[in-house]
C-alpha cells in the first residue's frame, strides 16, 4: 500500500470528495417538477386516452369498418353497427374497455378515417372501475373536448405516418 | 428430532436451530414479486429456494392466439425495463422466417434504440443496486438519465415504456426531425456528466466495496454450466456477447469493446454494466454519425402496411391495409430461434410457424430464469444482507422471468 493510498484511506478521502460533489448538486436547479401545476412536454405521437373524432361539419367520422376491433390485441373494443335512416353505415355501439386497453396504438394505426385516436390526455383516473368502461357518447365527448389538440397532433405527425 | 438437536450449533446451553424466512414477495429489495424461502443459520444463508411464477401472465399461450403483429406489444411487457430489446428478438425471428429484407436506416435506428434501451435499463439496475446496498443519491441522479431516455422513446414511438415501435420489416415510424440531433447532444453533454458524477460517488466508496467485493464469486466453469449470459457471464471473464459473436442488424459495422470482469463477484458485475453504458454511448454515436437516409420499413406490401397517404389514395393500398390489420400476414411454415443481447443477457425467441397468420408456438427464453436458479449456490455461506446485493447484481425483472 502506497503512502498516498494510506493517507487517502485515513482521511476518508472518497467520502470527502463525494460530499463535495453532492453539495455542488444541492445548489443546482432541481430536476423535479411541481406536477399538477407543471408538466413535461408531450410529443405529438403520445398515446393517451382515446377519443372518437368528428368531421368539421359535426358528422362523426367512424364508419363502423371494425378494423380497430379486429386489430386490438387486448380485445378491448366492441362495435355494433346498423345503417342509419339516411342509409349511411354507422355504429350503434362503440365501447372501449379502458381497463383492458394496453395503449399499443394499433386502433389509431388501423383506422382508415382517423376516427379513433389516442389523444394527449393521461389524467383520466376514476374512482370506480365502471367509469373506465367507455361508451360511444363518452368517446365522442372526448373527441369534442380534445379536437384542437388532436388535429394539431395529427397534422404535426402527418409527414411520418 | 433428538438427532437433529444434537447436531445443531450451540452457544453454551442455548440450542440454535436453523430457521426459515420469506424474502418477498412484497419486499422492496426483491425487485418485483420474487419470493425466496431462505433457510438461515443465524445470519448466514444455508439455502435459498426462489419461488417464481407470481407474475405469470401466460404470455406464450396468449401469443398463440394473436396474429404476429398483435403479439408484438406483449413483448414490451416481458422485461419492462428494456422493452425495445424484447421486441428486437421477436421481429428478427419473424424476419428470419419470412426471409425479409430490412432497409439499412431501419437497422441503424433499431441498433440506436436498442443501445438507448440498454443505457435506460442499466440506469435502473445500477441505481437500484447501489440502493440495495444502502446508497441513495446515485439512484436519484441515474433516474434523471432514465427520464431523458424515456422522453426519447416517447418522441419516437408515442409511449414512454411500451413502445411497440419495432415492427417486422423495420420500425413503425421514422424518428422526428430533431430527435437524432437531440440524442447526439445528450450523448455529448448530459449523459457523461450525470453518469460519471453518479458513478464517482460509489465505485471507490469503501462501504460499497465492502458490500460487493468477493460476494457471490462464480467460477468460469460454473458460469457456463448454469447458463449465464450477458453481464453475468462477462463478469466471470468470458467475453461472450451476441452482438459480437453472432451480429444482427448492423452490429457488425459497429466498433465497440466487450468489458469483462476478473473476480466474478458482485462488484465486477456492477463495473461491467458501468462500462457497457459507456460502450453503448459509443455505439450510439457511431449510429448517429453513419445514419443513412431512406425508408424505415420494408416495402413488401404483403407484410408491412402502406403509408397513410398512399392508403387513402390507392385502392390496392387500402386493400392491403385492411388485410394486414385484420388477418395479418402469413408466415411460411418453419421454426426459428433468434437470440439477441438484451441488457440482461441472451434473450431468445423460438418461433414455430405452421404457415398461418398466428404463431403455432412461441417459446421465450428469459435471461433472469437461468440466473435466478444460480441464486442458491451463489448465496450459500453469505450473510442475509448480501442476498440483496447478489439479487441486485443479477438484474432480475419478473415480467420476463415469469412471462
Amino acid at each position: 500500500m502506497s503512502i498516498a493510498h494510506l493517507i487517502k484511506s485515513f482521511t476518508l478521502w472518497e467520502f470527502v470528495k463525494a460530499h463535495a460533489l453532492t453539495l455542488k448538486y444541492f445548489f443546482k436547479p432541481k430536476a423535479t417538477i411541481n406536477y399538477p401545476f407543471e408538466k413535461n412536454p408531450l410529443s405529438p405521437r403520445f398515446r393517451g386516452e382515446h377519443a372518437l373524432r368528428r368531421y368539421p361539419n359535426g358528422e362523426e367520422r367512424c364508419i363502423a369498418c371494425k378494423l380497430c376491433e379486429a386489430v386490438c390485441p387486448a380485445q378491448a373494443i366492441t362495435i355494433e353497427s346498423e345503417p342509419r335512416e339516411d342509409g349511411s353505415r354507422r355504429t350503434t355501439r362503440y365501447d372501449i374497455d379502458m381497463t383492458k386497453c394496453i395503449f399499443c396504438g394499433f386502433c389509431q394505426e388501423a383506422c382508415p378515417v382517423d376516427a379513433i385516436v389516442e389523444g394527449p390526455n393521461f389524467e383520466y383516473a376514476t374512482e370506480t372501475r365502471e367509469e373506465l368502461l367507455y361508451d360511444k357518447a363518452k368517446l365522442l365527448a372526448n373527441g369534442d373536448k380534445w379536437e384542437r389538440a388532436l388535429a394539431a397532433n395529427l397534422e404535426a405527425d402527418a409527414p411520418y405516418r | 428430532m433428538s438427532m437433529q438437536l444434537e447436531q445443531s450449533p450451540t452457544t453454551g446451553d442455548e440450542v440454535i436451530t436453523n430457521y426459515t424466512i420469506n424474502f418477498g414477495p412484497q419486499h422492496p429489495a426483491a425487485h418485483g414479486v420474487l419470493r425466496m424461502v431462505m433457510e438461515l443459520d443465524g445470519e448466514i444463508i444455508e439455502r435459498i429456494d426462489p419461488h417464481v411464477g407470481l407474475l405469470h401472465r401466460g404470455t406464450e399461450k396468449l401469443i398463440e392466439h394473436k396474429t404476429y403483429l398483435q403479439a408484438l406489444p406483449y413483448f414490451d411487457r416481458l422485461d419492462y425495463c428494456s422493452p425495445l430489446c424484447m421486441e428486437h428478438s421477436y421481429v428478427l425471428a419473424i424476419e428470419k422466417l419470412l426471409n425479409l429484407e430490412v432497409p439499412v436506416r431501419a437497422q441503424y435506428l433499431r441498433v440506436l434504440f436498442a443501445e438507448l434501451t440498454r443505457i435506460c435499463n442499466h440506469m435502473l439496475n445500477l441505481g437500484s443496486h447501489v440502493m440495495d446496498v444502502g446508497a441513495m443519491t446515485p439512484n436519484l441522479w441515474l433516474f434523471e438519465i432514465r427520464e431523458d431516455c424515456l422522453n426519447f422513446f416517447e418522441r419516437a414511438s408515442g409511449a414512454r415504456m411500451h413502445a411497440a415501435w419495432y415492427r417486422p420489416g423495420g420500425v413503425h415510424q421514422d424518428v422526428p426531425l430533431k430527435l437524432l440531433t437531440d440524442i447526439a447532444d445528450w450523448l455529448d453533454t448530459r449523459l457523461p456528466r450525470l453518469f460519471e458524477d453518479a458513478m464517482s460517488l460509489v465505485i471507490d466508496n469503501r462501504i460499497f466495496k465492502q458490500r460487493n467485493v468477493d460476494i457471490a464469486v462464480v467460477s468460469k466453469a460454473d458460469a457456463i454450466a448454469w447458463g449465464f449470459s450477458g453481464p453475468m457471464i462477462r463478469a466471470a471473464g468470458i467475453p461472450w456477447d451476441l452482438r459480437k459473436s453472432q451480429p444482427y442488424d448492423v452490429y457488425d459495422r459497429m466498433d465497440f469493446e466487450i468489458p469483462v470482469g476478473t473476480a466474478s463477484d458482485c462488484y465486477d458485475r456492477f463495473m461491467v454494466r458501468v462500462e457497457e453504458v459507456r460502450q453503448s454511448a459509443r455505439i450510439m454515436k457511431q449510429c448517429l454519425a453513419e445514419m443513412p437516409e431512406g425508408p424505415v420499413s420494408s416495402t413488401d406490401r404483403k407484410v408491412v402496411p402502406p403509408k397513410r397517404g398512399e392508403m387513402k389514395q390507392s385502392m390496392e393500398a387500402l386493400i392491403h391495409h385492411f388485410k394486414l390489420y385484420t388477418e395479418g400476414f402469413h408466415v411460411p411454415a418453419g421454426e426459428v430461434y433468434v437470440a439477441t443481447e438484451s441488457p440482461k443477457g441472451e434473450f431468445g425467441v423460438y418461433l414455430v410457424s405452421d404457415g398461418s397468420n398466428k404463431p403455432y408456438r412461441c417459446k421465450i427464453r428469459p435471461t433472469a430464469f437461468s440466473h435466478l436458479q444460480a441464486m442458491d449456490f451463489m448465496s450459500k455461506g453469505h450473510m442475509l444482507p448480501d442476498a440483496t446485493a447478489i439479487l441486485g447484481a443479477i438484474d432480475v425483472v419478473f415480467g420476463e422471468c415469469d412471462r
